[in-house]
């Protein structure tokens, strides 16, 4: 069933994939990120009450979709690490981590210079940004982890264990807003409903969330790829491809 | 798939399946303590299936919606007092500060204070609740007949007491 999926687990084959991808991810990242953002930022009506504040959802919203995206993409990379032990989807735990743990921090700093007019303060112990919060210091932990042994390979694992039972606050994230009263509003854009802001101003704020989408893929095939040489520093395609 | 595989994959699952529900019971135990506020109801008729009231000299958060018309604001100071509701019955918050620019009648709103009696709660921090609605000016006016007037503009309404 997934014997198409086997020669992406040799590290040479995933390197010139990730080459040949990344200038046109990168590409268009780039460029739907300026779309966006001068759209966003420039182009789109003021809300009725928030005024011109309101335009940080540019960057505040698809940074914590991606902040939870990213973290599910290092959660499955490191499942398959332990599960089949594959040595690419090792490398790519950590090559994710740190791409997440920005976006996370985006996304808190965003919102608390948005809460800082709207609400009335900077931060509030909530449901949701409490538990945002404790996102970025799974993130951090999975940093941390991989390099506290000195065992590489330890490290490595331990790191991926805890992203996969991280996972578990995904779903606390996403519908603290319903479980509990929290200060932070509920979800504007769903899947299923309506969503709750105006057409004039979605459009760009969903271009934004697919420029951030493609701008991880992109920052992962660079990191990934570094992570590539440095592991296979020693084979013989890594030592032709120096020596060229 | 291999045996040694296999292994690993019920032993990861298994790892996930025990933490989650751990999780979820405690989550399930502390549910009162994570929300972040009463509502009006909650506060008089008491939480939980157990009907706890908070205590009077309690610090808590009442979270609502201002009631229109309840605005009173002291002309010579800072004082304010208004009453919040949810579905049922009104409590009514008094503080004494600037209130967030997001506040207006009909807006939600979480205060933080100390409960002077069944209703009343002395506020010592007002902060504004933003729902997820996002409009232009004209949308809002044309669907809510919301016009947006900057607090400092706002009507004094009613005397405080």
């Amino acid at each position: 069933m997934f014997k198409w999926l086997h020669p992406y687990a040799k590290p040479e084959t995933v390197y010139h994939l990730c080459g040949r991808l990344m200038p046109w991810l990168m590409g268009a990242a780039l460029l739907l990120l300026l779309l966006g953002n001068i759209w966003g930022l420039a182009f789109t009506p003021p809300d009725y009450q928030q005024g011109d504040s309101y335009r940080i959802i540019h960057l505040h919203v698809p940074s914590a979709i991606m902040s939870m995206g990213t973290y599910s993409a290092m959660a499955i990379a490191a499942f398959i690490a332990l599960v089949w032990q594959v040595k690419v989807a090792q490398w790519s735990v950590l090559a994710i981590a740190p791409i997440g743990a920005v976006y996370t921090a985006i996304a808190l700093i965003t919102g608390m210079a948005w809460g800082k007019p709207m609400w009335g303060t900077w931060w509030v112990w909530d449901a949701r940004l409490t538990s945002e919060l404790i996102l970025l210091f799974l993130y951090l932990g999975v940093i941390a982890l991989s390099g506290a042994f000195s065992d590489r390979q330890t490290g490595a694992k331990v790191a991926s264990l805890l992203a996969v039972v991280g996972v578990i606050n995904l779903p606390i994230i996403h519908f603290s807003v319903e479980w509990w009263n929290t200060l932070h509003q509920g979800a504007s854009i769903t899947k299923f409903a309506k969503p709750s802001i105006d057409p004039s101003m979605l459009w760009p704020l969903l271009i934004n969330i697919l420029a951030f989408k493609i701008l991880m893929l992109a920052l992962l095939c660079v990191r990934l790829r570094t992570a590539i040489l440095v592991n296979e520093q020693h084979r013989p395609w890594v030592k032709a491809l120096a020596g060229d | 798939m291999q045996p040694r595989r296999q292994k690993r994959l019920f032993a990861i699952v298994l790892v996930i399946g025990l933490l989650t529900g751990a999780v979820a019971a405690m989550l399930y135990a502390l549910q009162q303590n994570i929300d972040l506020f009463y509502t009006p109801s909650q506060l008089v008729d008491g939480l939980g299936e157990s009907k706890i009231k908070p205590q009077v000299g309690q610090r808590l958060r009442i979270g609502g919606m201002v009631v229109e018309g309840s605005v009173k604001r002291d002309p010579d100071s800072l004082k304010v007092s208004f009453d919040l509701v949810d579905t049922g019955p009104l409590v009514t918050v008094i503080y004494e500060g600037i209130l967030p620019d997001l506040f207006r009648e009909g807006q939600g709103i979480v205060a933080q204070g100390v409960l002077q009696d069944a209703t009343t709660i002395k506020a010592s921090e007002v902060l504004a609740k933003h729902d997820e609605e996002y409009m232009p000016p004209e949308v809002a006016d044309a669907l809510k007949g919301i016009k947006h007037v900057p607090p400092s503009q706002q009507p004094v309404s009613g005397s405080y007491e």
